[in-house]
């Protein structure tokens, strides 16, 4: 916005209201700056600033069998999510921005009823139908169950994309003989293809930091690693766990810039 | 048929439909085409979303004895600990949800009038936590509020305060961190809905004397009451149905309705009880969400993606 659009007030007028604003922002980034700062401290007592300066807290992390163990769980589903998630909800999109379809309020709304129903209810529900068919404590069904929390994520970005895409472009190279397969290859997939990445990252993240779900329908050799956060935490505040989210933390910066990254090149 | 009838069938076609048979035929196999696209992902949520749903509800009218009965349901009503996890839960969720108001919109009021550059570096604040696990968000409350934690650390050494004060394990620890978790699903929405006020209708009630805080009052804030709305009903129904963050924080004082729909469920194995409650907990969000889009006009579920 120029400066001409602006209204005119000045920034002094509105001091009061950056002051306000700021220390909302402060409230919204504190914890995970403490967190962060926290998670190099060499005592086990939770000072802050911290009084001595170590890495045992992320050598307690990657020593550590157990919690090794659960990030590799947790790396190997996102890693399916994603791909599962991206497979099926650009194939969903696609078919829904041709809009030939009949219904397809619908099926657009039955694609994204996971983000309205409580993920509690969600929990429980895999839980009881996982118990009857042998899914509980298994990958595939830890994949399954994060793939239909995804889907709406991937299906909302790329559909994003191809709204913003001529599809007639793709028309064209059918016309002149491509087939179905090769003109969406071809042709469409390399002009949306950053909203596919950003849609997989998406999925990647929301399977990775997936909780509840998790901790009805992950345990034993599947357990997860936010899973066997959220018991650690049930028990006592060990400084180990802050290591953990300082990964988790900058794992978040990276996929989101990544994403912005790739949503730019657009 | 007829020559004459054919040529009348004929004449009734415009030209370029002499072969709409073999159109419909293309046109039935591009569709079955695009059906096959979207059947893959629309079989899963079918699978593991609408049936296990459709079997809690069928089981929840059900009693212990296999008879069928609203027995599930009548205790809501008849056994005084329900009743509290009600109580509880909206007492967090009109709490949590007022705060974030307070505390949001004078954030996205800020964003959206802050130069583009400074907005998004701005952003930035709002979109890290909210893309950050609620886990370690939780974690994090829990290090800065407990008994020997941060707050209180400081104001003992600074000597406010001589006792230190109970502000996790209770109703504020949970109040204070399902408040910093909800901000950005209030915030985003809120800030989109600002950005796209003309201000040329601002600009028109200051051109005819309008004072600053008369145009913020009599246009802006009004025009900004379907973005803050349906921000509001996003927050109040994440709020009904959450999780992690009370049964962390809660110290097992504050039982709210999905704690209360793991407890029944996985330690007391009660799945009637805990089906009816996810019941009545579906109700509520789907006739919420329902009446105010009803009440917005279609647009109010816009930014929900992450919990």
């Amino acid at each position: 916005m120029s400066m001409e659009n602006a209204l005119p007030i000045s920034h002094a007028q509105r001091l009061w209201l950056y002051a306000l604003g700021g220390l909302v922002m402060l409230f919204l980034i504190a914890p995970s700056v403490i967190i962060v700062i926290m998670s190099f401290s060499g005592s086990s007592l939770l000072q802050f600033p911290p009084q001595e300066w170590s890495l045992r807290w992320y050598e307690s992390y990657f020593g550590s069998v157990e919690w090794r163990d659960a990030t590799i769980v947790s790396v190997k589903v996102a890693v399916m999510t994603a791909i599962v998630a991206t497979l099926l909800g650009t194939a969903a999109a696609y078919a829904i921005n041709a809009r030939t379809l009949r219904l397809t309020g619908l099926i657009n709304a039955l694609l994204t009823v996971s983000l309205i129903i409580p993920v509690i209810l969600i929990g429980i529900g895999t839980f009881f139908l996982y118990a009857r068919i042998g899914l509980n404590n298994t990958l595939t069904g830890l994949v399954i169950a994060h793939t239909v929390q995804a889907l709406p994520l991937v299906v909302l970005t790329v559909l994003s994309g191809l709204r913003s895409y001529d599809m007639n472009q793709e028309m064209v190279a059918r016309s002149l003989g491509a087939g179905r397969f090769s003109a969406f290859f071809q042709v469409t997939m390399p002009q949306i293809r950053f909203s596919i990445v950003s849609g997989a990252l998406f999925a990647f993240i929301t399977s990775f930091d997936e909780v509840v779900v998790s901790l009805f329908i992950s345990g034993g050799e599947t357990t997860t690693l936010t899973r066997r956060m959220f018991n650690a935490l049930r028990d006592q505040i060990d400084p180990t766990i802050a290591a953990i989210s300082t990964c988790l933390i900058v794992l978040s910066i990276v996929l989101l810039s990544a994403a912005q990254l790739f949503g730019r090149g657009r | 048929m007829s020559i004459a009838s054919a040529s009348l069938d004929r004449a009734r076609r415009p030209d370029g439909a002499i072969n709409a048979d073999a159109l419909a035929a293309d046109a039935r196999r591009e569709a079955r085409g695009l059906f096959a696209l979207l059947s893959p992902g629309l079989s899963l949520v079918f699978a593991v979303i609408i049936v296990p749903i459709g079997w809690l509800f069928w089981l929840s009218l059900f009693d212990e004895a296999g008879q069928l009965s609203a027995a599930n349901y009548a205790r809501f009503f008849e056994q005084a600990s329900y009743i509290k996890t009600f109580v509880t839960t909206f007492k967090v969720a009109f709490f949590v949800t007022g705060a974030s108001v307070l505390f949001g919109y004078p954030l996205a009021y800020m964003l959206s009038q802050l130069p583009r550059r400074a907005a998004s570096i701005c952003l930035i604040f709002v979109i890290l936590p909210f893309w950050t696990s609620v886990l370690v968000r939780t974690y994090a409350w829990l290090v800065i509020l407990q008994r020997k934690g941060l707050v209180n650390t400081w104001l003992m050494d600074l000597g406010v305060i001589g006792q230190p004060l109970p502000l996790a394990n209770n109703f504020a620890g949970v109040a204070i961190g399902m408040t910093h978790i909800m901000l950005p699903f209030l915030v985003l929405p809120l800030y989109a809905s600002m950005k796209s006020i003309d201000t040329d209708c601002l600009r028109a009630g200051m051109n005819l004397g309008a004072s600053p805080s008369a145009t913020f009052w009599q246009i802006f804030l009004p025009l900004s009451l379907p973005g803050l709305a349906s921000g509001v009903v996003i927050v109040f129904v994440l709020c009904l149905g959450f999780f992690v963050t009370p049964a962390l924080m809660g110290g097992g004082k504050v039982i709210m309705w999905a704690m209360r729909m793991e407890q029944t469920t996985s330690l007391y194995s009660n799945w009637g009880a805990g089906a009816a409650l996810g019941v009545v907990l579906l109700g509520v969000t789907l006739a919420l969400l329902g009446f105010f889009q009803w009440l917005l006009g279609a647009r109010a579920t816009g930014v929900w993606s992450r919990r």
